[in-house]
């Protein structure tokens, strides 16, 4: 079968690859009909994400039909037309039962290598690095599912999958970054980073009762859909000094919870911006966490910050004194996909959202290295890549 | 019943062969040339020489014999003797279960990768088969010592056996009653003593974490049902 692969930094290729089989009871193969590259993605393709392979498939956002299940797979059955959550859980570990799915004990093949890393390991995930599993992702024409039978969620309605495909990842992770502001009415959140989980924040701070969102960028095409779309009002940083916009626009008092949409390679326009390029340039730091540092000193006391965006390592320079001296709260991991995935498709089904409003690129699979590159650098005015795999069937029955 | 293949028996009898006849070889010459010097300092050679002869002969050193290298557990694993290893998990499934899978010896290797197989010889006995340092395989007979349901299973290795070990696993309910925790203690002298356990280390086949993943692969089967795996090579697990 065709397979997006990673071959090394700004290098992936459209290869052909052996075709998935079922390896596990609980197993299903997908046939995928849509699959989506993620802002996470472009992490990897700049070289930030460790124990990636020569030969790895991408992708973790990916939906289709299931062809083949597993003999312990009594949910699922051939044709089924299921969204697959980027995150791998069994749904039967402690972390699985309280609801905290991004953190499954049992998906991670490679526990240990995180474990020297991180002390404990989260789940595994498709397609990001051999420290998460090196389960191989879903930008290719099929794909194995672990655990199937808690995994996928089975889509019967006639939505389109270009309106549940982001259910796999960006909503859900944009919906619980504004869940985790504990938003009451009359509150104002602010979002750094109006890339899709941004623009998934912000619809989703305003469904769970927001009564301003602020969001920040410096991308016009992004902003503009902030505030078209999302209702936000906008700031873009290359023009205005956030933390004073802030504070003006809060009556001095800062906004009620901050959220880091934009994760480890945060670009900014201020002295620290600048000194985390240099050193993660010499390799003597990780992680540049500019918009998180921003965040923290623009939160109102007492306030949560929430962190949807991907770190990896040790940052530097964290303002954990700001944090402590004004009380915050931090809020952040991977998405707990299975808890928020039924509850967000009704509301697709209700017509509450049409997450499909993201959407800049329709491509094939083969148009992948080019896409990568277009969205790293925002060219076109780039948001979403949404690539088809192609109808025809050419995988050889096993 | 699994069959178990023989692969390194001869290497291993060609190898105590070959350490015998250098040892004598060794002997003889230091013998030889202590005489051949018709002194006091080369008859004292050829003397000190004798135990090598004893080596070469008998295959072990006269005198200590039954001290260093001895198959009784309570010696070979008393103090500080062999290799400890304390490794613990807790699952989210009923002690009762977790203790029944473990009892049936047989499991064991379904999650632990050393061993080859382990086969129910009755009236708490069994006989067990390993993979050693470079693959190498090691058997011994075990019998359990100490039983008590959902509780704790005990052990030991019987004389005569490649390596001498003892361990014990315990079963507790944790968390207020809702996970059971599973603590195992297990004890060895290996076939190379602390020397082997070291280069075994080295070679990434450290006891303390070889015990962790079985006992990670432990928890996958009883909590999700199977192992994790990424792809059709890696049969889960570490190396």
């Amino acid at each position: 079968m065709k397979a997006v692969c990673f071959y090394g930094k700004e290098d992936v290729r459209v290869e052909s690859v052996p075709d998935p089989a079922i390896l596990n009871p609980r197993d299903a193969i997908v046939r995928v009909t849509a699959t989506a590259i993620c802002g996470s993605d472009l992490h990897i393709y700049g070289g930030y994400i460790p124990t990636m392979e020569k030969g790895d498939v991408l992708g973790h956002e990916f939906m289709g039909e299931v062809v083949e299940v597993g003999r312990d797979n009594q949910r699922l059955k051939v044709g089924d037309r299921v969204v697959v959550p980027f995150t791998i859980s069994c749904g039967r570990c402690f972390f699985c039962k309280e609801q905290l799915w991004s953190l499954c004990d049992n998906s991670n093949p490679n526990a240990w290598l995180a474990e020297k890393l991180y002390g404990y390991s989260g789940s595994g995930l498709f397609g990001y690095s051999h420290i998460y599993g090196g389960y191989a992702g879903g930008q290719a024409e099929f794909a194995r599912v672990p655990f199937a039978d808690v995994g996928p969620l089975k889509v019967e309605s006639s939505l389109t999958d270009e309106q549940v495909l982001f259910l796999s990842d960006i909503f859900p992770t944009g919906y619980m970054a504004a869940e985790n502001c504990q938003i009451k009415p009359g509150d104002t959140i602010a979002v750094w980073g109006c890339g899709p989980v941004g623009q998934f924040a912000i619809r989703s701070a305003y469904l769970l009762g927001a009564e301003k969102v602020i969001a920040i960028d410096r991308f016009p095409d992004r902003l503009a859909l902030a505030a078209s779309h999302g209702k936000a009002q906008v700031l873009n940083y290359d023009e205005v000094d956030v933390p004073d916009a802030l504070r003006d626009l809060t009556g001095g008092q800062g906004p009620d919870a901050c959220i880091d949409a934009v994760g480890l390679e945060s670009h900014g326009t201020t002295l620290d911006a600048w000194y985390d390029r240099a050193k993660t340039s010499m390799y003597l730091a990780t992680d540049r966490p500019h918009a998180l540092r921003q965040a923290i000193g623009a939160c109102r006391k007492g306030g949560i910050v929430s962190i949807p965006g991907v770190y990896g390592g040790w940052l530097d320079k964290f303002p954990l004194g700001a944090a402590f001296a004004k009380g915050l709260t931090l809020k952040m991991g991977q998405t707990h996909m299975q808890k928020y995935m039924p509850a967000l498709l009704e509301r697709i089904e209700r017509g509450e959202i049409d997450p499909s409003f993201i959407i800049t690129h329709r491509v094939t699979l083969d148009e992948a290295p080019e896409m990568y590159r277009t969205f790293r650098d925002k060219e076109d005015a780039c948001i979403k890549v949404v690539m088809r795999p192609g109808h025809q069937q050419t995988r050889m029955p096993n | 019943m699994e069959t178990v293949v023989l692969e390194s028996f001869e290497d291993q009898v060609a190898y105590s062969e070959i350490e015998r006849w250098v040892t004598l070889a060794t002997a003889g010459a230091l013998m030889a040339y202590g005489f051949s010097r018709r002194n006091v300092p080369g008859m004292c050679l050829a003397v000190a020489a004798a135990p090598l002869v004893f080596k070469g002969v008998s295959g072990s050193w006269p005198l200590l014999h039954g001290v260093l290298s001895t198959d009784d557990t309570r010696v070979a694993l008393s103090a500080d003797r062999g290799i400890h290893v304390r490794e613990s998990i807790r699952l989210e499934q009923p002690i009762a279960e977790v203790y029944r899978f473990w009892r049936s010896l047989e499991n064991l290797p379904r999650f632990m990768t050393h061993l080859r197989c382990v086969t129910d010889l009755g009236n708490g006995r069994s006989h067990w088969e390993a993979n050693g340092p470079a693959h190498v395989k090691v058997e011994w007979d075990a019998e359990i010592i100490n039983d008590v349901g959902n509780s704790v299973i005990g052990w030991k290795s019987l004389p005569g056996s490649d390596v001498v070990t003892a361990g014990s696993v315990n079963f507790s309910t944790v968390r207020a009653g809702r996970s059971t925790q599973v603590s195992v203690h297990l004890q060895y002298s290996p076939p190379a003593g602390r020397a082997g356990a070291l280069l075994a280390s080295i070679f990434g086949r450290n006891p303390a974490s070889m015990i962790r993943e079985d006992l990670r692969r432990l928890k996958q089967l009883l909590e999700a049902g199977e192992v994790a795996r990424a792809d059709a090579d890696a049969p889960g697990g570490r190396r």
